[in-house]
C-alpha cells in the first residue's frame, strides 16, 4: 500500500471540509462563499474516492464523486447568475447587504 | 516510497492552499489558491488510482468552475468590492469554531480502526488496495503457489478486472456503470442472486439537470436593459 492508508486521506478531506465551512461562514464576498462551497464538495470527494480505493465497495465512490463534480459545476453556474443579479440590483456583492431580500 | 512522498507533497499543498483561501481577503488571490488546492486534489485522485476522476476534476473544476468564478469576480469588481474585509472578531470566532469542528472530525476519524474494515463489510470482494498488497506479497513469494490458490474462473475474472482497476484504467468500468452494468460487482456473484444496480437513471437525471441549470443560469444572468422612467421614450 506504500504506507499511505485510508486515514491520511480522510484527514485531508476533513481539513478541506473545515476550511470550506469557515470560508462560507466568515467571507462577506458572495464569490468567496462560493469558493467555500467548492472546498467542502472537494473534501467530500476525497472521502468518496478514498473509500472506493480502500474498501471492497467497488467503483460506487468514484461514480458518486463524478456526480458531485457535475452538480458542483451546475451549482456554481446558478449561484454566479444569482450573484450577478444581486450585483445589478445593489451594486455590491457583500452578503451582509442581502438581509433586505427576505420575503 | 515515491507514492508516500507524492502523497505528502500534494496533501500539504491541498491543505495549505485551502487555509490560504480562508485567510486571504483579496478575491483574486483566493481564486488562485483555490486553483492550487483543486489541482492538488486531482493529483490525490491520481494517487488513488482514479484516473478518469482526476482528469475530470482538472477539466471541469480547474478549467471550468474556477474560471467561471474568476469571471464572476471580474464582472462584480468595482473598487471596494474586491476586498470586503471580515472584521477581526468574526475571523477570531470563525477560526475558533473551525478548530473545534476540525478536532471533532479528527477525533472521530482516528478513533475508528480502519484496518479490519474488510472483515466487517458484508461483501466477498477485496478492496483494490488489499488486492494490490496481496499481489506484491505473492510476487515476492513463490509465483506458482499463488497461481494454484486461485479458486475458479469467476475468481480469475474478478482478479483480472481488479488488476485493470488497479492499473488505473477505470474509464470503461465507470462508463458501464453509468449505462447500468456493473462488471466489477457482478462477475464474482453466484447464480440467482440478481445483479447489482447501476447508475443509468441518476445519469439521465443529472444530464437533464445540467441542461435545465444551464438554461436557467443563462436566463438569470441575461443582460437587462435598464429602463429609466423618463428616458424610456427616447429608446
Amino acid at each position: 500500500m506504500g504506507g499511505v492508508g485510508l486515514e491520511a486521506y480522510l484527514i485531508v478531506g476533513a481539513i478541506l471540509f473545515v476550511c470550506g465551512v469557515v470560508c462560507m461562514a466568515t467571507k462577506r464576498n458572495a464569490i468567496g462563499v462560493l469558493m467555500g462551497v467548492e472546498l467542502v464538495l472537494n473534501g467530500a470527494n476525497i472521502n468518496f474516492v478514498a473509500f472506493s480505493r480502500f474498501t471492497p465497495l467497488g467503483l460506487d465512490g468514484q461514480s458518486f464523486a463524478l456526480f458531485v463534480v457535475v452538480l458542483a459545476a451546475a451549482e456554481a453556474a446558478v449561484a454566479l447568475a444569482i450573484a450577478l443579479n444581486f450585483y445589478n440590483n445593489h451594486t455590491t456583492i457583500d452578503v451582509d447587504r442581502g438581509n433586505e431580500l427576505h420575503g | 516510497m515515491i507514492e508516500q512522498l507524492l502523497f505528502w507533497v500534494f496533501a500539504i499543498l491541498t491543505c495549505g492552499a485551502a487555509v490560504a483561501v480562508v485567510a486571504t481577503q483579496n478575491v483574486v488571490r483566493m481564486a488562485f489558491w483555490l486553483i492550487v488546492s483543486l489541482g492538488s486534489v486531482s493529483a490525490l485522485f491520481f494517487l488513488l488510482h482514479a484516473d478518469f476522476l482526476g482528469a475530470a476534476q482538472l477539466l471541469i473544476y480547474v478549467g471550468g468552475t474556477v474560471v467561471l468564478l474568476v469571471f464572476g469576480v471580474m464582472l462584480t469588481a468595482s473598487g471596494s468590492s474586491v476586498r470586503i474585509k471580515t472584521s477581526p472578531a468574526e475571523a477570531f470566532v470563525g477560526a475558533g469554531v473551525g478548530l473545534l469542528l476540525l478536532s471533532v472530525l479528527l477525533f472521530s476519524v482516528t478513533s475508528v480502526e480502519w484496518d479490519d474494515l474488510e472483515s466487517r463489510l458484508p461483501t466477498r470482494n477485496l478492496s483494490p488496495a488489499a488486492i494490490d498488497s496481496q499481489r506484491e506479497a505473492s510476487s515476492d513469494a513463490d509465483v506458482a503457489a499463488a497461481g494454484s490458490s486461485v479458486a475458479g474462473p469467476a475468481r480469475e475474472a474478478q482478479a483480472a478486472l481488479a488488476a485493470r482497476t488497479q492499473a488505473g484504467r477505470t474509464v470503461r468500468q465507470l462508463g458501464l456503470g453509468f449505462l447500468g452494468l456493473r462488471p466489477d460487482q457482478d462477475l464474482n456473484r453466484p447464480e440467482g442472486e440478481g445483479l447489482s444496480s447501476g447508475y443509468l437513471l441518476p445519469f439521465e437525471i443529472v444530464s437533464i439537470h445540467l441542461l435545465v441549470v444551464l438554461v436557467g443560469a443563462a436566463y438569470l444572468a441575461r443582460a437587462k436593459r435598464r429602463v429609466v422612467a423618463g428616458a424610456s421614450a427616447d429608446l
